[in-house]
């Protein structure tokens, strides 16, 4: 049999009108690896976590996730748009946790875990809690289960979110600046959190974000984009002691330069 | 059940009939732009105009229209006030979307900067001066796209006249239902002919608005 | 107003309402009028009822349903805007018949009512949905949730706070509307004025009356609706992620 990647970008290509945000895009993710996503605003970076998402169309190529196309289904040999059946089964493979957390706020903490476990899976709600209990145990937030989002802090709000992701069990987690929005104190709680579930699980993650110490320490490679290409990527010591591309060089003193 | 050429022959009554709805349509809506500025002018102005303003003003707005045309044409007399249908008419919906509007105003006057008021203040402006000169340019232009939503409707509402007989649209076209047993043809045009006006003035407000959205973007 | 001064004013308006009918020039009027607010009353339930399911099922079409389900939405909403209310229910209850659909005044007055206040409802209720920030929709699809499920779980519970407001306003023009049904011949308020003001020329009186009662109702629609509007606002739907 063979090993299919986690995930791969094929020449994928995103377009907004006129501008092209992802130039021919190709990208092979292994299985368990963690990735992380680095370069200057408006590089793509936010996109690529989108459409693997589904949350947003592609203009060109192929994104599979376990050698199974996303966007496009099989049929007769051929690559076919994807029905909704199709991208509900392969989706279910991937979570997000958001720069604005995108919690429910009609919903307490736990009932944000369970809800889609229930409605989606079709789990019991005894399992479904169960399942949440545990999880927002780990992210250190059983005691605050039956709070609403609008009492809970940013990181908390943040935790939580991480854990109704989880929830669904996926094999890939995309993290989209998920500390951007917090107060600074605030960042190292959600860190730890990320550096927990990467040590407890074999998750294959994808996290695009700011923190050059966070992404040198957690992540086995480092990709770096620049105008909607990988400019440079690498094993993430290597990278950050010696880049070799102009622009990385450029990127990371301006990124040292602002603390 | 459509009789073209009969839809053909009350076309002139009811164009007669449209001048009407038009006639009450604007001069009603003269009133209520006026009266509404003053209602909303007095309640910014004049502190202990406030509560009884917003109470007829809750009181216009609560109670139906029809009532109120009644009301004006009907009780009148009993206060020396013997109105003509068209004008008791007019000033009945005139007077209950002044009530509308006011609260339009209101929405507007607040909607500027109380360092506006402050600046006037320093700049030594009487009150009046400063309402006049300062905030009500200031506030107006922000609503105009509201007052046209309230002229739509007070548009739309003129139908109610035809209960005290005054020859708009809608009571031609009772009349001649009534005289011809026809009420399919003279109904349907009375209704394409507001459908029409309300879809192109929608347009048009819509126009006004991206218009003042580009010109007043702060 | 808050609510308490809003129930100062209805305590007030129906202690006068008591007031005036205990009075010998008033009194002939109560037992007529008391029907006529029975049947007002009866009207804007029923009606209200119809508005509500109308404005939903025409707003969740114009959204999300295919093309040809929401042009007759797009269809609905704009005629019964765009044309007056009176209009509307002269054509159910005149025009109607001469394409073999008879209604009972009662029907048409109901009908035609709910479903011009449905049109706005309908802009209200697609205006409640489109507020819901879009990130509320992008967490549902990484969740892997359906539309429907997403629609009824999380995009709707959001939205119905910020509706109830605006269909507060509604309201009041449901029951200010019902006034037109007098004109079709059903005994409600306004018609059972005109017909005493008629035998009786007591004019003052009666529409004084009238007015009064008209003020009641609405004052009782506006404290039941902000009632809601508070509950709804304490089940923690205010403050979104911070
Ligand atoms: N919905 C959209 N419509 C048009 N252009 C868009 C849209 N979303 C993103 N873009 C553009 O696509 C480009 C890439 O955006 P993206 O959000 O992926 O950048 P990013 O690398 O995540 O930046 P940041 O670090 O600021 O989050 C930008 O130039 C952006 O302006
Ligand atoms: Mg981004």
């Amino acid at each position: 049999m063979i090993e299919f990647p986690m995930v791969s970008f094929e020449n994928v290509t995103k377009r907004y009108g006129a501008l092209t945000v992802l130039d021919n895009l190709n990208l092979t993710i292994a299985r368990g690896e963690k990735v992380a996503i680095i370069g200057p605003s408006g590089s793509g970076k936010t996109t690529v976590l989108r459409m693997l998402m589904t949350l947003e169309t592609i203009d060109g190529g192929v994104i599979r996730v376990e050698g199974e196309p996303l966007t496009h289904m099989e049929r007769n040999g051929q690559l076919v748009p994807a029905d909704q059946a199709h991208t509900r089964k392969v989706r279910a493979k991937i979570g997000m946790v958001f720069q604005s957390f995108n919690l429910f706020p009609h919903m307490t903490a736990l009932q944000n875990c369970m809800e889609a476990p229930v409605k989606v899976l079709g789990l019991s709600r005894d399992e479904a809690e169960a399942r949440s209990t545990e999880l927002l145990e780990m992210v250190g937030m059983s005691n605050r289960r039956d709070y609403y989002p609008s009492q809970l802090s940013g990181g908390q709000q943040q935790r939580v979110a991480i854990a109704r992701a989880l929830a669904m069990r996926p094999k890939v987690m995309l993290f989209d600046e998920v500390t951007s929005a917090l107060d600074p104190e605030l960042v190292g709680e959600v860190l730890q959190v990320i550096r927990k579930l990467g040590a407890e699980h074999d998750l294959t993650m994808l996290m695009v974000t700011h923190q050059m110490g966070f992404a040198k320490e957690f992540a086995d490679r480092v990709c770096f984009f620049h105008s909607g290409q990988i400019c440079e990527e690498g094993e993430p010591t290597a990278f950050f002691q010696n880049p070799q591309n102009e622009r990385s060089r450029q990127f990371l003193r301006a990124v040292l330069e602002a603390g | 059940m459509w009789d073209w050429a009969f839809a053909l022959e009350i076309l002139p009554t009811l164009a007669k009939a449209a001048v009407v709805t038009v006639q009450v349509t604007v001069l009603g809506f003269l009133i209520a732009l006026v009266v509404g500025l003053m209602l909303a002018a007095c309640r910014v102005m004049l502190p202990g105009t406030r509560f009884p303003i917003s109470l007829l003003v809750e009181l216009i707005r609560s109670t139906p229209l029809l009532i109120q045309i009644f009301f004006l044409y009907f009780v009148g007399p009993s206060f020396g006030l013997t109105l003509d249908a068209l004008t008791a008419g007019i000033l009945a919906v005139g007077l209950h979307y002044a009530a509308y509007c006011s609260e339009v105003y209101r929405a507007g006057f607040e909607s500027v900067p109380r360092g506006q008021w402050e600046a006037s203040v320093a700049l030594n402006l009487g009150r009046w001066t400063t309402l006049r000169d300062i905030i009500i340019p200031q506030a107006i232009p922000p609503v105009v796209p509201a007052l046209g939503n309230y002229l739509v409707a007070l548009f739309k509402e003129t139908p109610l006249l035809s209960a005290i007989a005054v020859m708009e649209l809608m009571q031609s076209a009772k009349i001649i239902g009534s005289q011809t047993f026809r009420y399919n043809e003279p109904i349907t045009l009375v209704g394409l002919f507001f459908l029409v006006m309300s879809l192109a003035s929608a347009w048009a407000i819509r126009r006004v608005e991206t218009g003042i959205n580009r010109r007043y973007k702060r | 107003m808050g609510i308490r001064g809003l129930a100062g004013v209805l305590f007030l308006t129906v202690a006068v309402i008591w007031y005036l009918s205990g009075l010998e020039g008033y009194k002939i009027f109560v037992p007529g009028l008391a029907q006529g607010a029975a049947m007002t009353l009866q009207i804007t339930a029923a009606a209200a009822v119809l508005a509500v399911i109308a404005a939903i099922t025409a707003a969740l079409s114009k959204l999300y349903g295919p093309a040809p389900l929401r042009w007759l939405a797009i269809t609905y909403i704009e005629v019964f805007r765009g044309t007056s209310a009176l209009v509307q229910l002269f054509w159910l209850y005149f025009v109607l018949p001469v394409f073999g659909i008879t209604m009972e005044a009662y029907e048409a007055a109901v009908l035609g009512i709910g479903l011009n206040i449905g049109a706005y409802g309908a802009e209200v209720v697609r205006g409640a949905i489109i507020s819901v920030p879009r990130g509320q929709w992008e967490a549902t699809i990484a969740l892997n949730m359906t539309r429907a499920q997403a629609l009824r779980r999380i995009i709707l519970p959001q939205a119905f706070a910020a509706m109830i407001p605006p269909w507060g306003n509604l309201f009041i023009e449901l029951l200010k509307t019902t006034a037109l049904v007098s004109m079709i011949t059903l005994g409600d308020l306004a018609f059972r004025a005109q017909q005493m003001n008629q035998t009786t020329m007591k004019t003052v009186q009666i529409f004084t009356l009238v007015l009064l009662i008209y003020l009641a109702m609405s004052l009782a629609i506006t404290i039941g609706m902000r009632v809601l509007e508070h509950r709804a606002a304490r089940g923690i739907l205010r403050a979104r992620a911070a």
